[in-house]
């Protein structure tokens, strides 16, 4: 359990390590956290010729509100949301998150954007993002796109980066007052990796909701017009509409076979919308 | 049931006022150094010229090897089976009979029969660039079909992982006693039940150091190894060198468990590769190598049928159990330790007129199998456990009451059991009754009438067993394996100025020996445990031993130790009373110093005599001087049997299938405990274990042979927010055959947990018609069984 041989670099601002992407052509694997690429690299499950460390990009590491969302830099760390250290918009909804991710070793050094990169169906920040209804700006040294969190997840350990493509910086929508939160997750043990997470954010006052189900074999389930899980509409008796007859369709929709899976995924799915509505 | 309810059973310290003896709550002394991170494990040894050893490993579970590819640039880096002329397979032949003989050549040959498998052997001045040339090797294999269920395993037909058997079974054994006699019991429940495969998992995993000493002309291989005497005497086997040639040292190990308690191909093909190369060489595994590559353990399949009178007397019980062996016989504990031991053991603690259990031990392309912490135990205790409850629940009596009905009785003790297992001492059914009483069984029953506000569901379960420990030569002469233990010995020795050295085969790997064996030694001499060295763990320094394994190195080591230094304080009385000028009848040994009428003189005093002025001592002295060695055996070697009553509360999440434990009791009797502080560790770690088998680990395979749980992402083990705060209540009940009554306790621990929880699970769901009857018991095991349960439940209305 020894990683094959690769070359390193720490470039001190983002032109640089893009400049250190482009010109990989590919073989090239971003550092942050390493608390998913560390033991990937050790397992030899990626083989890459550059390791592009880039802990030392001080622009990455910003967090702001900005325009009534709230930027932050990939390299914010779980703890510095759980801690308090970023500015938040979702009225705690990021840090409560944040605090159950993994341990808390993993929480000092693992990173907002790494999370993403990584793009593991199991990870929080992919359902509860995708519930937040956040967007991702990546860059290339051809320029920036910005995508909805759902669009860039797109399979299991699949994003939507490109060759030479960074995640630079997470936006996430400020939670209206109206709006009620609720995550909940199972794990076979304290800081496991979830084997089936519920994100819903609702809004009983705009007949809105986001629904995310996550921690499934591809990208997790967003129902960005959720009013099919609440019996055609979103009211403030959302709880008492939820029907678990169509989330278990749309599980299955997506390919779980397995009836016990599927109802674990509906029960954690219902824990959330109770906790919403609480 | 609160915790100040507990009246824990403290021994007033026997040896007086230092209170250093048998029976004090010494902190550990060896924690000074291992609690400071300043241990020396192998991986720690640093050696001038070292290189590391990286191995090619077969990617298939069963395949013939038709080339292996080196690159031209590492010819001389990578070793086959082709280099090792000369080298011996390893072979643990039992001799039960009808054993069949597998042989493990240390580089594969011919075959590979298991994932991980040993190929080539690739060195490096690092591992990392060792495991850059393993990379490079490529397997030409054939694959062949994987026998990967033992249970298909014994079909006719199945592929075979030996062609020449023409079977997959290593041993079938048979123990019947009158089950015909069962068959009318108005109470009869049969199931299936079975045990996940399991990865020992100790903090450490296994490494190696081997070197080769041209002066002493001597091989020194430094291994993380339970029983160095015993690697000592396979090496030898297996290089055709004399042990005398050979010297194993086993540093600190950080952790054992039954998991370095074999032999290694790794071992003998490092101490070929040290010889051949002629610089020291180093192989560390690392935790892959441990969850796919290196032995697994209690994978078990029971079919069993319980019989009983209606008021819950047993009448019978009458089994069909199957041990997946996996593809080796492991040395030198054999590939049918496992199986055949249930046969010996499943009746337990209780009394029984009939009796049935016929025994295999199946082959299977997956690592072998090897004794973990309980043995066979666990599995034997979760199945009989289980069944009992069932009989509870048939005759309409709490699952405490029935035990109580059928437990062997303390006026019945000592008991020969209906296998001829003699039980020295001990009262199982008041264990028993102190469980019920400490979880408050009454309370459970209440709050479950009332259901809970969370929607969940609470359970309450028990399990006891009885565990045979330090059982010797009478017990293991019959299983005609290559490791027979004999009488233990031990060595002290008193230095020139009153400290004293103990040596001991036996080594300590987490069990606290070097605190231990110098509080026997202080018992008996009075010299101050701070003063006191255990040598272990290396065979130059040591007796032989067969090593620490089966419970039994407070009883054989401590038993060995207590002989040796009875002796030696024999001789330094004699020498004190002619210091004294006293009759050596008048003069006594207390406290460390030679007692007469007129004065008394220390032992630090006598020794300084011995050593420093002969010129003073009595002129028939004794010419041994103040080393002696000494052998021990317990009065009946037929083995101690400590036993242990748990008690668990669970409360089980239905629809998302997780268990929480909310309380947990034992209640256990190691007969009289040495060191009270070391025995609540061992029982702790024990129960970590325990609830990782009931709960969180399994190695499962798929149909290619394949381990699934590579990483411990994937290979759950509990971590100490799993662990609850367990309350421990001792009891003492000597044992007449050992010295001081001791009893071996280190594996009981990981026996009763897996059994107590799943009775709890079941006790939880079973008013809404769900059975678990199947370790680990996980979310979606209990989901699938709910949903099955619900299911059946509608088609019926």
């Amino acid at each position: 359990m020894k990683p094959a041989p690769f070359s390193y670099e720490r470039p001190r601002d983002l032109d640089a390590a893009l400049s250190m992407l482009a010109a990989s052509g590919g073989s090239a694997k971003i550092i942050a956290g390493g608390q998913s690429l560390g033991p990937m690299l050790n397992l030899r499950l990626v083989q890459p010729e550059l390791i592009v460390d880039i802990t030392g990009l001080a622009e990455l590491k910003r967090a702001e509100v900005s325009g009534g969302e709230l930027v932050l830099g990939a390299l914010v760390t779980h703890a510095d949301i759980e801690d308090g250290r970023t500015a938040d918009v979702t009225r705690g909804a990021m840090r409560g998150v944040a605090a159950n991710i993994a341990y808390r070793a993993v929480r000092n050094r693992g990173t907002i954007g790494g999370s993403l990169s990584h793009a593991d169906p199991a990870a929080d920040w992919v359902s509860a993002l995708a519930a937040l209804g956040a967007r991702v700006t990546l860059r290339s040294l051809a320029g920036a796109r910005t995508l909805a969190i759902e669009a860039f997840v797109i399979g299991a350990l699949e994003s939507a980066l490109h060759a030479g493509e960074i995640v630079e910086a997470i936006h996430v929508p400020a939670r209206p007052a109206s709006a009620h939160w609720g995550y909940a997750k199972s794990c076979r043990k304290t800081g496991e990796f979830a084997h089936a997470i519920g994100a819903v954010l609702i809004d009983p006052a705009a007949a809105s909701a986001r629904v995310v189900i996550g921690a499934i074999d591809t990208a997790p389930i967003v129902v960005t017009d959720a009013a099919g899980l609440f019996g055609g509409k979103i009211a403030t008796d959302y709880k008492q509409r939820f029907d678990t007859r169509v989330a278990d369709a749309l599980l299955a929709k997506a390919g779980i076979d397995d009836a016990a899976q599927r109802h674990i995924h509906v029960s954690v799915l219902k824990r959330a919308v109770e906790e919403a509505a609480a | 049931m609160k915790e100040d309810a507990f009246v824990r059973n403290e021994r007033e310290f026997p040896s007086g006022k230092s209170g250093q003896g048998v029976g004090a709550r010494l902190p550990r002394k060896e924690d000074d150094r291992l609690m400071r991170g300043r241990g020396q494990y192998v991986a720690d040894i640093r050696l001038a010229g070292l290189q590391d050893v990286a191995f090619v490993r077969s990617p298939m579970a069963h395949a013939r090897i038709r080339a292996i590819h080196v690159p031209q640039r590492y010819r001389d880096r990578v070793f086959t089976a082709a280099d090792l002329v000369g080298i011996k397979p390893i072979r643990a032949v039992s001799g039960l009979p009808g054993f069949k003989i597998s042989e493990q050549p240390v580089l594969a040959t011919g075959k590979v029969r298991q994932v991980g498998e040993l190929v080539a052997m690739c060195l490096a001045p690092t591992r990392a660039e060792a495991e850059d040339i393993a990379a490079s090797v490529t397997l030409d294999l054939e694959e062949l079909p994987a026998v990967y269920d033992m249970l298909k395993a014994r079909e006719p037909g199945s592929a075979l992982v030996h062609e020449h058997w023409g079977d997959n079974v290593f041993l079938e054994t048979n123990y019947e006693v009158d089950i015909s006699a069962a068959l009318d019991a108005p109470i009869r429940v049969t199931r299936e039940i079975s045990t996940a495969r399991q990865c020992m998992s100790p903090l450490e995993g296994r490494g190696v150091v081997a070197t080769f000493d041209a002066r002493l002309d001597q091989l020194t291989l430094h291994s993380a190894a339970q029983m160095p005497h015993i690697t000592r005497s396979g090496l030898a086997e297996c290089l055709g060198m004399e042990e005398g040639r050979i010297r194993v040292i086993s540093p600190d190990v950080g952790g054992g468990f039954g998991h370095k308690g074999i032999l290694l191909p790794e071992e003998v093909c490092l101490s070929w590769l040290t010889m051949r190369c002629g610089h020291p060489v180093r192989w560390t595994e690392d935790r892959r190598e441990h969850l796919v590559a290196s032995s697994n353990c209690r994978e078990h399949h029971y079919r069993i049928t319980v019989y009983a009178d209606s008021d819950g007397t047993l009448r019978g019980i009458d089994c069909e159990a199957t041990v997946d062996s996996g593809a080796y016989s492991s040395y030198p504990f054999s590939a049918c330790l496992e199986a055949a031991q249930v046969a010996s053991i499943l009746p337990g603690p209780y009394k029984m007129p009939a009796y049935r259990c016929r025994t295999f031990s199946v082959a299977t392309n997956k690592c072998p199998i090897l004794p973990y912490r309980g043995v066979a135990r666990t599995g034997v205790c979760f199945a009989l456990e289980l069944m009992l409850d069932l009989v509870a629940a048939e005759a309409g009596l709490e699952p405490g009451e029935v035990r109580l009905r059928n437990l062997v009785r303390p006026e019945q003790m000592p008991f020969d059991n209906i296998t001829k297992k003699h039980f020295d001492s001990g009262d199982y059914p008041e264990a028993m009754r102190r469980a019920l009483a400490a979880i408050g069984i009454e309370s459970i029953r209440a709050r479950q009438s009332q259901g809970e506000a969370d929607g969940r569901r609470i359970g309450v379960g028990v399990s006891i067993y009885c565990e045979q420990a330090a059982h010797g030569t009478s017990v293991y002469s019959g299983w005609g394996i290559p490791m027979v233990p004999g009488h233990e010995q031990a060595s002290a020795r008193l230095t020139p100025d009153g400290g004293l050295e103990l040596r001991v085969g036996v080594h300590s790997h987490g069990q606290g020996m070097e605190t231990t064996l110098a509080q026997v030694a202080h018992e008996i001499l009075g010299v101050d445990v701070a003063k006191i060295r255990i040598i272990l763990g290396d065979t130059a320094m040591t007796p032989y031993s067969t090593g620490t394994w089966g419970s039994r190195s407070m009883v054989m080591a401590g038993g060995a130790v207590a002989t040796a230094c009875r002796e030696l304080g024999e001789r330094a009385r004699r020498i004190g009373a002619k210091l004294l000028q006293h009759d050596p009848a008048s003069v006594v040994l207390q406290d460390g110093e030679v007692r007469g009428v007129n004065g008394s003189v220390s032992i630090q005093a006598i020794a300084h005599t011995w050593y420093r002025r002969p010129q003073d001592l009595p002129a028939d002295v004794d010419p041994g001087g103040l080393e002696v060695t000494q052998g021990y055996k317990p009065v009946r070697d037929s083995g101690t049997f400590s036993y242990a009553a748990h008690a668990a509360v669970v409360a089980v999440d239905p629809d998302l299938g997780e268990v929480e434990i909310l309380d947990y009791v034992i209640v256990e009797d190691g007969g009289v405990l040495v060191n009270p502080l070391v025995v609540d560790g061992q029982i702790y770690g024990g129960l970590a274990q325990g609830i990782g088998t009931a709960l969180y680990e399994e190695m499962p395979f798929d149909a290619s042979g394949q381990p699934l749980a590579t990483t411990l992402a994937d290979y759950l083990l509990p971590g100490p927010t799993e662990v609850p705060a367990a309350r421990l209540d001792h009891m003492e009940t000597p044992s007449p055959y050992t010295q001081f009554g001791v009893k071996g306790i280190g594996e009981g621990g990981a026996i009763a947990p897996p059994a107590a929880i799943a009775n709890a699970v079941n006790d939880a769901l079973r008013p809404i018609g769900v059975e678990l009857m199947q370790s680990p018991i996980t979310p979606h095991r209990v989901v699938e069984a709910v949903l099955a349960a619900r299911a059946t439940e509608r088609s019926a209305a």
